[in-house]
Order: C-alpha cells, then structure tokens, then sequence
C-alpha cells in the first residue's frame, strides 16, 4: 500500500472534478478501496473522501419505484420497509451479500463498483499476468483455478466472474444507474470483458454514480433472490437467480417474467431466453426446468467451473417456481 | 498483566474445585479487550519488520537488489541471504542440535511465499510499502505443485510407519465381503485469529520476546541457542494465545530475523505475519491420500484391513501426517497391513494442525467401515460393536480404559439412532435428502512432566505460577481449581500466573496433554503448600494451634480448624499474621527421581524427548468418541448442511466439564469446516496456494453450525494422569468429517472418498 494523498469532498461536483485527477478514487464505505490497496491491485494517489455528503443517500418508495441514494448503506436498503415489500428481491439478494459488518459500512454505489475475487486479478506480485489489471498482460485464470470463475460472457482476455449480487436483483428488476447528467440501463451499465476487461461500467472520467432507480411493477413485487454457495454465510455465490413474476389473473398463467443470474458470468446476467420461453406458459414445474437450461446457453467452462452449467439452470428454475408459488 | 485473578460468576459458576462447572477465568479480560496479545505490546522506540515473499516454488535466487528498498523513506535495514547474521543451528524438538549456522533467509527457493528478504522501517506502512521495492532474479525450476501433480510420484516408504500381523492378502483374497477406496484430504491450514508474529527486544544479552506460544520454555531455547545466549537470558512472554491448534509450538525464521534485526538496530522490532503469509510462513496440514481395502465374513466380522498411505512433505523438510495413526488402533482384525510414504513437493513443511495423523487417518478407516457396513447390510453402529477391540490390537497390551461401547450407545441413544432407515435416499423433506451418519474417533493420552510453584500471600490468596501456556483451552482456569482444591481454599481466592519462559517449566501444549501433566504438578506443589501451611501452623511458636494438642490441622473454604473442631479456626490471612509469614512458596515438579536435576529438567521442559508414548508402561492409553451426524443435502443443489450433531466422548475425568464441552464442540465445529469448506486450492504452474486469505479459504461461520450435543461416557483413568483425565483437546475432530461424509451417502447415495465435500461432488 503506497501513500496516497486524502482530499475530503465539499460536494459531489467537487468530488466527480476531483475524481478526474490522475490515479484518483473515491471513497465511500471503504470496503472494496481498502481491500485492494492492501493487496496492492488498486495503487491511488488520490483519495476523494464523498462518505459524509449530504444528500446522496436517500430510499424512497412510492408508486413509480425506488429510488436510492448512492450512499445509502447496504443494510439500510436492506430493512427498508418499501424495498421490502415492493422489490423483495433487492432486500434478499443485500441480505445475503457479505457480512453484517460489511453490509454496514458498504454503499450501494461502491457496491455496483465492486471488482472481482478472481485469485490471479487480486495477487499482482505473482501472477504478473492480468488483463484487467494490466491490459495485454495475458489472463492466469485460464489454466489455473478457476472453480469459481464465469462460463458466461467471457472472453480469451478475461474469465472473471462478477461477485456481486445486489446487481443481479437490479438487473432482473430493470434498473438504472444515474450518473449526474446522464442515466444508463442497468444491463448497458456493466461491460462484457470481450478484448478490454480492464474497463468494467459504462462510466466516464467526472462521473459518478448518483443514485439508482428501480422502477416498480408487479413482477418486482413477486420477485426473489436464490443464492447457492458453499458455506451459509459471507460468501459468494456459487450461482445465483433473480426471479420476478407477474401470473394472469387465473393464477397460472404467466404473464410477466425477469430472470437475471449471479455468480456465473463476467457481469450480472440477465437470461431474456428463459423469460420469453415462459411468457404466455403455463407455471408447470417440467416446462419451467426445461426453459431454465436456456440460462446457460452458449456456456463455456474451464475445468473448474463446469459445474456452474448444470447448477444454474435448477437454481433458475427453483426460483421461478418458488416466486410463483409452485415449489 | 498475565496474573489471572479468579471472579465469582454467580450461577455460571459453583465455586467447586475439579470437575466443577467454573467459567473460564480469563474471559472478562478477553471480552472487554483487557487482554494484551503479544503483538499489541508497545514498546519504545520500536520499528516494524516487513517479509519478502519469494514469487517462485523453486529455483535459485541469483540476485536481490535493495537498493530502490534501502532508499525508501523511514528504511533502516534490510537482510537478505546474503547477510550472515552470525546465527547457530537450534536443536530439534527432540533436543538434537546440528554443528553449524543458522541462515534464516536462503537463496535455494524450494516454496512459492518463501521469505527472500526482511525489511525493517520506523512504520509498518514504510516497511511494506518498501519490501515492495526489493528485486529478485532467479533461475526458476519447474515445481512440483502438490500431491496430484504426476511428477510428484509414489514417495518414499516411512520404514518404522509399516505395521503388519497376520496375513492381510491372503485373508483380503479369501473373504466373501470386501470394499476398496482411496480417501483424499486436502492441505488445510489453522487461520488462527490471532496471526503469528513477534516483538523482539535486547537489553545487553538479555533477550525478551513477545509471541504467541504454545511453549514458552521450547522456544525460548531455540531463541538462546540461535544467539549463543545462556537459557536464562531470554525470556519469552505468552499470557494469551489467539488460537494456536499446533501452529505455535516452534520458534520460527522469522522470530530469528526479528531478534537478529533488533540487535543489529539496537531498538526493538515488531515483525507480524500477514494473512496471506499465514499461509506459507509455517506449514498447515498436509495433503493426504490413502486406499484401503476390509474384508470381512458375511457375520459382519472383520478379517483383514490392508491401508497404503501417503502424505505431502517439503523439499527440505519432513513431516509425517500419519494417515494409518489411527487404522490399526480402532477395531480387532486378525489379518492387517498398513504402509506410509512420503512424498516431497514445492511447498513450505507442513506441520502439526489438531489431531495430526489421527484426523485424516479416521477419515480413510471411517469412511471404509461405512462402506463396509453398507455392502454387508449391517446397521454401522452395530458393525463398529461387533468388531471392537477388546485390548490393544497393534501392541497387544490391555486398554487403560476404553469406554467406547459405551460412547457407541449412549451417543445412539441421544441422536434417536434406531429410529434410522437403513436406505440411502430414504429419509427426505421436500427438495431436501437427510442423511444420519457414524463414525468414531480417537486420541492418544501423551504424557510428560510438569513444574509448578505455589505461592501462600499473608492476604491468604494462593498464586499459581508455572511457564505453562493458556491458549483458549482453560489452563488458568483448571489450574485455579486444582490448587484450590488442594489447599482447601475457595476458587476465587487463587490467581494464577503463566505464559513466561521464566516461570517453573511445563511441556508444550500440543497432544491434548498440557492439562493432564499441569494438573499433576499444581496438585502436587499445593499439597505440599498445605502441607507445610500446617506444619508452621503446629509448630510455629506464635501460631493459636500449637497448644491445640492435634497432629494435623483440617484447612476448608481458606479456614484452619483442628480436625474435629474442637479447636481455634482461622482464615489463612489470619495464621500468616501470627506467624509473621509475608509468603511461603512451594515449588514442585512431577519429575522421576532419575531426571529431577538441571539436566533433567532442561530436557523435560525444553525438549519432547521425555515425552511418553500411551503404549510406554502396562497399558494402551488413549481418548475415544463417537459421532452421530444429520445432514440435510438439497437434491438440485448439492449443498450439504449439517443440522444435527451428538458426539460422545470418553475423554477420563473431566478437570471442568464446561471448558472440555467448548474443547469438544470446538473440535466438532473444526470438523464441520474441514468435512465441508476447507481447502487449500493451489495453481498447478506456480505451486502457490491462491485462496490464501480469510475470504476465500472458507472455515465454518455461525450460521454453518447447528446445535451440537456432547455427553461425557469416560470414568476416571488412574494410569492416564494423576486426577484421572485423558486428553481433550484433538479427539472432537477426529471422526467428524467422516461422519459427515457417511451421513452424505445415507442421504444421497453418493459415496464422497475426497475432502471437502462441495456441492459440484454432488450434482
């Protein structure tokens, strides 16, 4: 960890100017910023401090949607009580995230901003070789272990899974990123690596997340997040499904369907194959397991993470029958 | 600051001596953080040591450059191989000491993580942001990246590992039931709360060091003859210990590289082992692997057990995880063979982690006896009593005590065992397989010799004072208890002092053998404590009994009394002020005759070489349990959850029963964590474990652990120590993780022979 110079933000203007410094980062819960400088992938030579703006974290819910704050805290979306009711899948997929230590401190926009756990991404004095690290540089994962690494959205340069699963529930839910001026997509906000998986968001220098907006409908309000991973408790999914449904008024049919995975791809990924399979069907357990196999279409593995394809599909179709009652 | 004084803890606690339920006595100062750890100590003027982790397994470091790390800001030295720092050799824990030097930092790099080079800095950040600047050229050799690398081969046969009787293939050829598998386990590791690390401090030739041990007095010698400095002048400091489980019995490179550093500054350095380094600055458990074939008549009785092991070792070292520790201990078989090798990789020398041998041995017979259960179609449980040995099968002698049966049923009992469908895949909720599970554990009762003093104070408070160690386990606690039993006096009028290498000797607290050989010698110091307490009270002129007329003196709940009380009674505080005593100290040790002078004591409490094996005397001695295990596996997921356990332990007397059930549970949790989680992963091209961390070396949280069960079935062992216990330390692990793999096959039907069972084993 070098030295770095400490600049408290006067407001968030401010704090996006500051942010184009050169090696510049912001600060917010910490959580991720500190835990990379102390690995040494993340080097910044300026700090801009925004944790104690005013202003930037505010949850609201009303008939439209959500809207949150980029500062609120992980555990405070969590428990409120119209994130709740109205977009379960938002609270369970926080709830499950980290710890409660973490979820205390971590913001919802560093949370979106969280960089992989990829072993080789996080260990630069031994493994030199990182494309997201050190564009060009080459990728370790490929040949190494990779049990946990993506079979979806990879490419040659990168097989680094996304870790996060708030974004996964945004991601079904159709969500969208404000970044001051402008407001992207949820799904265009996070990149595929394809040749550059250095560059992960639709982001630019003197931009900064501002809020999130998630707008309400009544497949978000039936909604759910299933994480599957190897111990009960701060960790990471070994494959995840977001889950929101809406049924025709005779209870079966379904009319609405929003399916997005974590855990399995290079960014959270949403699975429209499985939706439009479904939309218009009836919720019947067989065809539901059989459409969930589109999750993975196009899936490639690297040795470690096979496992992943025949994993996701169940978890996929679990989930949708769990958040339609049919379980 | 490492005096304990004993509190009253209201219902927590009945005030009784041994084998009461006394709260541990340390705990207020570790909950509210009073506890000072060895590197929270801050002394003056200190300056903080970095190490330099070799990015190679193997190779020959050619060149370092240090000089961009020499010029960074607050740098005041920094060591490589290339500095002879005027070192000797240290003896073995044997007490066998090598001629020549000790070069801590080598330039032949057989391990990825092998320290390179140390930098030390006025900060901690100085230092690391330096130790980043250190350059190393080497010519790389391809490693050997671990066990299942194809290069690393078949290994080297341990001649005194081969046990065998009978004629184990002739009788495996002729039985009509057999079943064959290879059982796996990974190299796993301590992740101790409290990291390694040391402060180390001169003040002329004297030497004090602040770090956590196991053993104070073993590695204050190797600190002495490191340096050439008489035993006496160092002193090594370890009140509280954050979690050891076998890691923190040595003293290692990096405690030579920071008193080497400290007397070359003169100022004292604080050297800290990263979470990452905790993974290469000392060995965790090594990588095992072994086949095992039973045969048995179709009655269910076993007629021949052949075991082939083999563990991982070092390049330079060696370590033996003795997967047949346990094989020919637990079951009467009159056909039997069991062979181990050792086979060198590119990683650091694994070393002891709870239950070395035992563990990972339990896992291969466990498992095969489960097996074997199922291909006879005998109920598990009831295979394990049809074959249970009744005197020791390898050395023939007759158990000390062996309450295994009892451990079988009662543990059965209190799981509902008979209310168990035989069928694997026949107990299910929902998506959800449940699966029920046995298996049986064991543990050698080690014993060794021990040294206390006892002090009397005129306030009538009796200090406990030995070098012996308390890492979380209750020495304080139970050594209170001893002496207060001893003496007559209440628990919380004892204060108890330990963790200095300056103190009365004790043996390391490793083999589950520390409360057993401490008990012996508080016991014995406070009963001559009272001893002689009434013979001053008899005979001193100025004492109330000396006109009593009695020929002893009772002393109960800290008064003295004549025996039938027809006589004065005082406190103790109370006689010391007749007497005009400030202090009467009694030190003891357990020590036979033989070996009770300098020579003997030196070897006894810095050496293992008195040890004594549990089969060294008339009997075969050893700790037993059995484990009963629900888990629940999601059909679709593969996800295993322990929900139910109830283990059953015959462990002798128990000292407290409250701090062995947390020893017990402890072990089962470490069990729960090692059957299900962890697993050192490593990257086959450089032989470097990548999930060298907390978040991804996965251990058990809360959330992972169920309600556990724990019933004492042991009686008093009188051959085993001298109140009666066994060791409680070790045995919880042993068995757990293949009862938990049994309960796996009972759910699912899929036999898992490889540790950890993860859910891509089971989809």
């Amino acid at each position: 960890m070098r030295d770095f110079s400490y600049h408290r933000a006067g407001s968030a203007d401010e704090a996006r100017r500051a942010a184009t410094l050169p090696a510049a980062m912001l600060l917010a819960g910490g959580t991720t910023l500190l835990d990379l400088a102390k690995c040494g992938v993340t080097e910044p030579e300026q700090v801009i401090d925004i944790s104690h703006l005013k202003g930037l974290d505010d949850i609201r819910v009303d008939a439209e949607g959500a809207y949150i704050g980029a500062l609120a805290r992980m555990s405070h979306v969590a428990d409120d009580a119209g994130i709740r009711g109205q977009f379960p899948a938002v609270s369970e997929a926080l709830w499950q995230a980290a710890s409660q230590q973490i979820r205390n401190m971590a913001t919802i926009g560093g949370n979106l901003m969280q960089r992989t756990r990829c072993a080789y991404f996080r260990d630069p004095a031994t493994f030199p070789a990182c494309n997201k690290r050190a564009p060009g540089s080459g990728c370790s994962a490929i040949g190494g272990v990779n049990r946990n690494h993506a079979i979806l959205g990879t490419s040659g340069a990168c097989i680094a899974t996304y870790p996060g699963d708030l974004a996964v529930a945004l991601t079904a839910l159709d969500a969208m990123v404000h970044l001051g001026e402008r407001s992207v997509a949820i799904d265009d906000f996070f990149l595929l690596p394809g040749g550059t998986p250095e560059k992960e968001h639709a982001i630019e220098p003197g931009e900064m997340i501002t809020a999130i907006t998630i707008p309400a409908s009544p497949a978000a309000r039936r909604s759910t997040y299933l994480k599957v991973r190897d111990r009960q408790s701060y960790e990471f999914a070994a494959a995840s499904a977001a889950v929101g449904i809406e049924l025709e008024t005779d209870g079966r049919t379904i009319r609405d369907l929003r399916v997005a995975l974590g855990g399995v791809a290079t960014k959270p990924w949403r699975a429209r194959a499985v939706e439009d399979a479904l939309k218009g069907k009836a919720l019947e357990p067989e065809a539901v397991r059989r459409a969930s196999l589109l999750a993975v279409e196009g899936a490639a593995n690297h040795g470690g993470n096979h496992y992943k394809i025949e994993l996701a599909p169940r978890i996929v179709a679990r989930a949708i029958l769990n958040a339609g009652g049919a379980a | 600051m490492n005096v304990i004084e004993t509190r009253q803890r209201g219902e927590a606690s009945d005030g009784s001596g041994v084998g009461g339920r006394h709260s541990r006595i340390d705990g207020r100062l570790k909950i509210t953080g009073g506890a000072t750890y060895a590197l929270e100590h801050r002394l003056e003027n200190l300056t903080y040591a970095v190490l330099v982790p070799s990015t190679i397994a193997a190779g020959r470091m050619t060149a370092i450059d240090t000089k961009a790390a020499e010029a960074a800001p607050g740098v005041l030295l920094v060591l490589t191989p290339d500095d002879d720092l005027g070192l000797a050799t240290a003896s073995d824990w044997f007490g066998n000491r090598a001629e020549g030097s000790y070069r801590p930092l080598i330039p032949e790099i057989t391990f990825n993580g092998q320290a390179v080079a140390v930098v030390i800095a006025e900060t901690l950040e100085q230092a690391t942001a330096a130790a980043s600047l250190v350059k190393v050229t080497s010519e790389e050799t391809q490693a050997i990246a671990g066990l299942d690398d194809p290069r690393a081969g078949e290994g080297n046969l341990v001649d005194n590992l081969t046990v065998s009787w009978g004629e184990a293939e002739a009788a495996l050829a002729a039985v009509p039931v057999k079943v064959e598998g290879e059982y796996r386990t990974p190299r796993e590791y301590h992740v101790t709360i409290e990291p390694h690390g040391l402060t180390a401090t001169w003040e002329g030739d004297r030497l004090t060091i602040f770090e956590p041990s196991q053993w104070t007095h073993g590695m204050a010698r190797s600190y002495a003859e490191w340096f050439g400095l008489p035993y006496e002048n160092v002193t090594l400091i370890s009140p509280f210990i954050g979690g050891g489980f076998g890691s923190k019995a040595t003293a290692s490179f990096y405690g030579a590289l920071a008193a080497a550093s400290a007397k070359k500054l003169g100022r004292p350095v604080k050297l800290a082992i990263t979470r990452p380094q905790t993974f290469t600055a000392y060995g965790g458990r090594a990588a095992t692997r072994q086949k095992i074939a039973l045969g048995a008549s179709e009655d269910g009785m076993l007629q021949a057990l052949i075991h082939r092991g083999a563990n991982e070792t070092s390049m330079v070292g060696t370590w033996v995880e003795n997967t047949g520790a346990a094989t020919p201990l637990l079951y009467a078989v009159p056909n039997f063979s069991s062979e181990n090798r050792l086979v060198p990789v590119n990683t650091v020398t694994p070393g002891a982690l709870r239950a070395p041998g035992k563990n990972p041995s339990a896992f291969g017979i466990e498992s095969a006896m489960d097996e074997l259960a199922h291909a006879l179609g005998i109920d598990p449980v009831e295979l394990r009593l049809k074959n249970h040995a009744e005197r020791d099968p390898q050395s023939g002698k007759p158990w000390s005590t062996r309450q295994l049966r009892e451990a079988l049923t009662a543990g059965a009992e209190a799981f509902g065992w008979s209310r168990r469908s035989p069928e694997p895949r026949s107990m299910r909720d929902g998506h959800t397989l449940i699966g029920w599970g046995v298996a049986i554990g064991t543990f050698p009762v080690i014993r060794a010799y021990g040294e206390a003093l006892i002090a009397i104070r005129k306030d009538g408070k009796v200090e406990v004072i030995s070098g012996a160690i308390d890492m979380g386990q209750g020495t304080y606690t139970i050594l209170a208890q001893t002496a207060a039993e001893a003496l007559g006096v209440p628990v919380d009028q004892v204060e108890v002092r330990l963790g200095d290498s300056s103190l009365p000797g004790a043996a390391v607290a490793g083999g589950s053998m520390l409360a057993g050989v401490m008990t012996g010698a508080v016991h014995k110091a406070a009963s001559a404590a009272r001893e002689e307490l009434i013979a001053l009270a008899l005979n001193d002129p100025n004492s109330p009994f000396r006109e009593s007329g009695a020929n002893t003196l009772a002393i109960a709940n800290g008064q003295i009394a004549t025996p039938r009380g027809d006589g004065p009674a005082i406190s103790i505080a109370e006689l010391m002020a007749r007497i005009g005593r400030d202090r009467i100290e009694v030190k003891r040790d357990t020590l036979p005759e033989a070996l009770a002078n300098d020579v003997g004591r030196m070897k006894a409490w810095t050496t293992m070489s008195l040890m004594r094996a549990p089969t060294d005397g008339d009997y075969s001695m050893h700790s037993w349990c059995a484990h009963f295990v629900e888990v629940k596996v999601d059909e679709d997921f593969g996800t295993v959850r322990v929900s139910r356990v109830v283990s059953a332990f015959d462990c002798g007397r128990l000292y407290n029963p409250k701090l062995v059930e947390s020893q017990w549970k402890g072990g089962i949790i470490m069990g729960i964590g090692q059957a299900l989680l962890e697993e050192g992963l490593i990257d086959p091209r450089r032989a470097r474990v990548v999930n060298n961390n907390l978040g991804d070396y996965l251990v058990a949280t809360n959330a992972d652990i169920p309600d556990i069960e724990v019933i004492s079935v042991g009686v008093p062992d009188p051959h085993a120590s001298v109140l009666g216990g066994k060791g409680v330390g070790e045995v919880g692990i042993v068995g757990v993780a293949p009862a938990i793999a049994n309960a796996v096959f009972h759910a699912t039907g899929k036999r898992v022979r490889d540790l950890p069972i993860t859910l891509e084993k089971l989809i």
